[in-house]
């Protein structure tokens, strides 16, 4: 959809809300035409209200809901607009030179909205103001939110992912997207299933001609027809045999497929979950996903091969019985199949009871296992404040809750069963008085009436196995739809709908307008950076100004919430994720090391290495040597998070794993920070070979390890303050300066520390 | 009462302007309160444009007249975060759910995107954040009406 910067009238009056057209449009002098719109959504003292502002290429109007008439402001110097949040509420402000004219409050929902607002706001004023007419560039702009689309892209990702619709109730049949590719085996599974059921149901039918041509002619004196009895009775071990072989070939082929459905089902969710950004590991708990595939699709899969199976069985037996049992006698048939509705009736009514308690038992389930993620982890610094009793006590909490939960649920299953086996024995009783009376009437023979029992006798047993169909479906539809939670969520970070392919790039970066917003706090904003290829950037400024957040943005971690950022002049997010990322060497603050050798954790980017190459990336990262110095060389194994080796080892070794993938773009964030001053020159050593050549962005607390920089950013509070080299920096004593000088006395203290340790450790020798 | 070593005025571009004892002006200072839930009535700061910390104040009734009904204006400006008192409907039990709701602020809708976007300050006090990242507080869920009661329990 191409769309003009420049909108029109009518497509600014399009997309106003349907609530304020008219009245807009009364207001609005002739040639008068609408450039932005802001739709407020709470009054000044922060209530819920409505209200617009509206940019027009003549004035700023505004209205709230309960005001008589509008406010109007016309263009002229000094008129500025502005907007700061806090806390979820967006303040937009109107000043003039002298004092503030008017403000409104929204909430962030409308965020995107005033920034256009002001944007186009300030365009207006100014070429009213210098009498230009702008040439405004021709851009593809997203209608809702007005991100710019790269060319490639149709629909906007921001927008797309917003909208939140629910997933259907039904979510069990989602999971027919699993089961499709066994579509053939799952309907011999099927067949074999009718052939099974109806196989069971041949001996309670063989029982009446038994009853009426043997037994009772015989009570009455006539003497036992043995041929008559053979082929009955032989009718009746052929039915359980085939019953035997079919039952046994029906659950194996049916069982088989469901382990199959549970694999690709695991598969896909996980291959799913490790897809997703950044941004959706930092808001939930690793319990919680954990149980979600590990516990969940068992769950499911137990479901689809056991529950779900016992259940299309009793379906079928019931609905053949019920035609067998018609077929015989269509008024006993009746009498007996009367308490079915009942107990259907009966079995809807606690379905929903009982589906809300499983969900809140999986809740509170999950809860329990992130107390047991929370703390094992942190196991030392339970153990450092001695907090084993409090945490203790915390899983004691959790686990009640998921006591008392599972009594509610209880409380209602409880009940639930015996009622059952109650209707069933109610049930049989009718049959009886009404059958000895069809019998006394001589309506039916008493065979008739035996094999009614024997088959209703199933048929209540299994309305009782059918009634326990309700829990394990509730359980597994909640398990399901856990499951879909994660594979309806869309990547933050979406893959590109048409991609461009950059199979090499020189590591030109640049920041165009980046900002990002993390929840209702804004990090960044305003970025603007251009790094060259080759170029070594240190990012500085004080924790919480930014430095990592522009990291993750310009590794795709998260989208940028505004603006753009370009590698070699193309918008990073209309390229394919995994790829962009193969030209990225991170470096980070805790190097992570994964179970394995580590010939396998420094070939991690790079799984077909070769030998030489790896040796050759250890030596380039000074590590060769003391992996030599381990007892099995590049084969030792290192633990879940490498707990042989030192600090600075570990560095090294991702410093090689980074160097192993030759990325153009290179990123250190915090590599030296953890680890002492002595190690550090070892790292950066090591370092130095890595940066060569290389498009480099260092963050270091350290400020003394950014001096070979080209060139410093200065962030404070999500914004560039400053840039330039070290001594450019130091010489315009700003902001720069004064860190570097209050680091430099820290570091003094430091090295005097450093000198006073051996002395403090000949002291320790006392104790 | 003492009466605190700095002055606290509003300019006429609705900033506050406090002024330090060595009559150092800091224009657009904001105040902090610094347990917004537990104990939103001690322990506000006031911190100037660059976040630093400029006065302390311990309790809010400590302070002159002027300067707290200044102080509050400013905080009740910046607060946001509705108490919801009824919930009229949920468009479904399952996540995202878009809900209808009452607060002290007036009549809103807003998205729950997850069950765990709901968090429990206490076993009867929840804080619920909603798609945008507002937080809506409720303050005693058992108080709430049966109603709101039957469709907030889907979600506990």
């Amino acid at each position: 959809m191409q769309q003009n910067f420049y909108p029109a009238h009518s497509d600014a009056m399009l997309t106003l809300p349907p609530l304020w057209v008219s009245q807009v449009e009364a207001h609005l002098a002739s040639e008068e035409t609408i450039l932005a719109w802001l739709e407020i959504d709470l009054d000044t003292r922060l209530r819920f209200s409505r209200g617009i502002v509206i940019a027009t290429n003549q004035r700023l109007l505004a209205k709230m809901t309960g005001e008589e008439s509008w406010h109007d402001w016309s263009y002229q110097q000094g008129l500025r607009l502005t907007c700061r949040d806090h806390a979820g509420v967006g303040n937009l402000e109107l000043f003039d030179d002298h004092a503030l004219l008017a403000h409104w409050c929204y909430t962030l929902a409308k965020d995107t909205g005033a920034n256009r607002l002001i944007t186009e706001f300030t365009q207006q004023l100014n070429s009213q103001l210098t009498g230009e007419t702008q040439i405004q560039p021709v851009q593809v702009k997203c209608p809702t939110c007005a991100a710019i689309l790269s060319s490639d892209q149709e629909t906007c990702p921001i927008c797309v992912q917003e909208a939140h619709i629910p997933p259907s109730t039904w979510t069990l049949f989602r999971l027919w997207r699993f089961a499709k590719p066994y579509k053939w085996r799952l309907l011999t599974g099927f067949l074999l299933m009718l052939g099974s059921t109806a196989a069971t149901l041949v001996p309670p039918y063989l029982t009446m001609p038994l009853m009426d041509n043997v037994l009772i002619p015989y009570q009455n004196g006539k003497p036992i027809d043995v041929d008559l009895v053979t082929t009955y009775l032989s009718g009746l071990l052929a039915a359980a045999f085939l019953a035997w072989i079919l039952g046994w070939s029906r659950t194996y082929m049916l069982a088989k497929v469901s382990e199959r459905i549970g694999r690709d089902l695991r598969t896909t969710t996980y291959k799913h979950l490790v897809k997703l950004s950044q941004e959706y590991f930092g808001g939930k708990r690793t319990g919680d996903l954990m149980a979600r595939i590990g516990a969940e699709t068992d769950c499911i899969n137990l479901f689809i091969s056991l529950h779900l199976l016992d259940f299309a069985t009793d379906v079928i037996m019931m609905s053949m019985t019920a035609l067998i049992l018609v077929s015989i006698n269509p008024s006993l048939a009746l009498v007996t199949l009367m308490p079915l509705p009942i107990i259907a009736w009966l079995i809807h009514l606690v379905r929903d009871k009982l589906r809300t308690g499983f969900e809140k038992v999986d809740r509170v389930w999950a809860e329990v296992n992130n107390v047991l993620a929370d703390t094992i982890p942190g196991i030392r610094v339970v153990k450092a404040f001695a907090q084993e009793d409090r945490e203790v006590a915390r899983f004691r909490a959790a686990n009640q809750r998921n006591l008392e939960i599972n009594d509610r649920v209880n409380k209602v299953w409880a009940l639930f069963t015996p009622t059952v086996t109650l209707l069933t024995e109610v049930g049989l009783l009718v049959v009886w008085i009404f059958g000895i009376w069809q019998v006394s009437q001589d309506q039916i023979s008493v065979g008739v009436l035996t094999a009614f029992l024997a088959y209703i006798g199933r048929f209540y047993l299994r309305l009782d196995s059918m009634s326990r169909i309700v829990s394990v479906t509730q359980k597994a539809a909640a398990g399901t739809k856990r499951i879909f939670d994660i594979l309806d969520h869309v990547s933050s970070v979406p893959e590109p709908i048409k991609s461009i392919h950059l199979p090499t790039i020189t590591g030109r970066i640049e920041l165009r307008n980046v900002g990002f917003r993390y929840g209702t706090r804004s990090v960044t904003r305003d970025i603007n950076l251009v790094i060259e290829p080759g170029e070594m950037v240190g990012l500085v400024g004080h924790s919480g100004s930014g430095k990592s957040t522009l990291i993750n943005l310009i590794c795709r971690f998260y989208d940028v919430t505004e603006g753009a950022i370009l590698i070699d002049g193309v918008d990073i997010r209309s390229l394919p994720v995994a790829e962009y990322r193969k030209h990225i060497g991170l470096v980070l603050q805790e190097p992570f090391l994964f179970f394995g050798t580590i010939a396998e954790n420094i070939a991690y980017g790079k799984p077909d290495a070769t030998r030489k190459e790896i040796i050759a990336a250890a030596r380039a990262a000074y590590a060769h040597e003391f992996i030599l110095r381990l007892p099995h060389g590049y084969d030792s194994l290192v633990g879940e998070r490498g707990q042989a080796l030192s600090g600075g080892e570990r560095q090294r070794i991702s410093i090689a794993r980074a160097l192993l993938i030759d990325p153009r773009i290179l990123i250190l964030d915090e590599a030296t920070s953890s680890v002492d001053t002595k190690t550090e020159k070892e790292i950066q050593e090591a370092l130095d070979n890595l940066v060569h050549g290389r498009t480099t962005i260092a963050i270091a607390h350290r400020l003394s390890t950014l001096r070979e920089a080209n060139r410093l950013i200065v962030l404070d509070r999500g914004k560039v303050i400053e840039v330039g080299n070290h001594a450019e920096l130091m010489a315009r004593q700003g902001y720069y300066y004064h860190l570097y000088q209050s680091q430099s006395r820290n570091i003094d203290t430091e090295d005097h520390l450093a000198e006073l340790d051996p002395k403090s450790g000949s002291k320790g020798d006392r104790a | 009462m003492s009466q605190p070593d700095y002055q606290l005025s509003r300019n006429a571009f609705g900033r506050l302007v406090f002024v330090d004892k060595d009559h150092q002006v800091h224009e657009g200072i904001v105040p902090i309160r610094a347990f917004p839930m537990t104990a939103p009535e001690q322990g506000i700061a006031l911190l100037n444009v660059h976040g630093h910390e400029l006065a302390w104040i311990e309790c809010l009734d400590d302070l002159p007249e002027a300067f707290r009904i200044l102080i509050e204006a400013e905080l009740a400006s910046r607060e946001f975060m509705p108490e919801i008192k009824r919930i009229d409907k949920v468009s479904s039990f399952v996540t995202p759910s878009t809900w209808w709701v009452k607060t002290d602020r007036g009549d809103t809708t807003f998205v729950l995107k997850g069950e765990e976007d709901i968090r429990r300050l206490s076993p009867a006090a929840l804080l619920i954040t909603d798609s945008h990242g507002i937080h809506f507080l409720i303050h005693d869920r058992l108080m709430l009406d049966r109603h709101s009661c039957k469709l907030l329990d889907r979600f506990l």
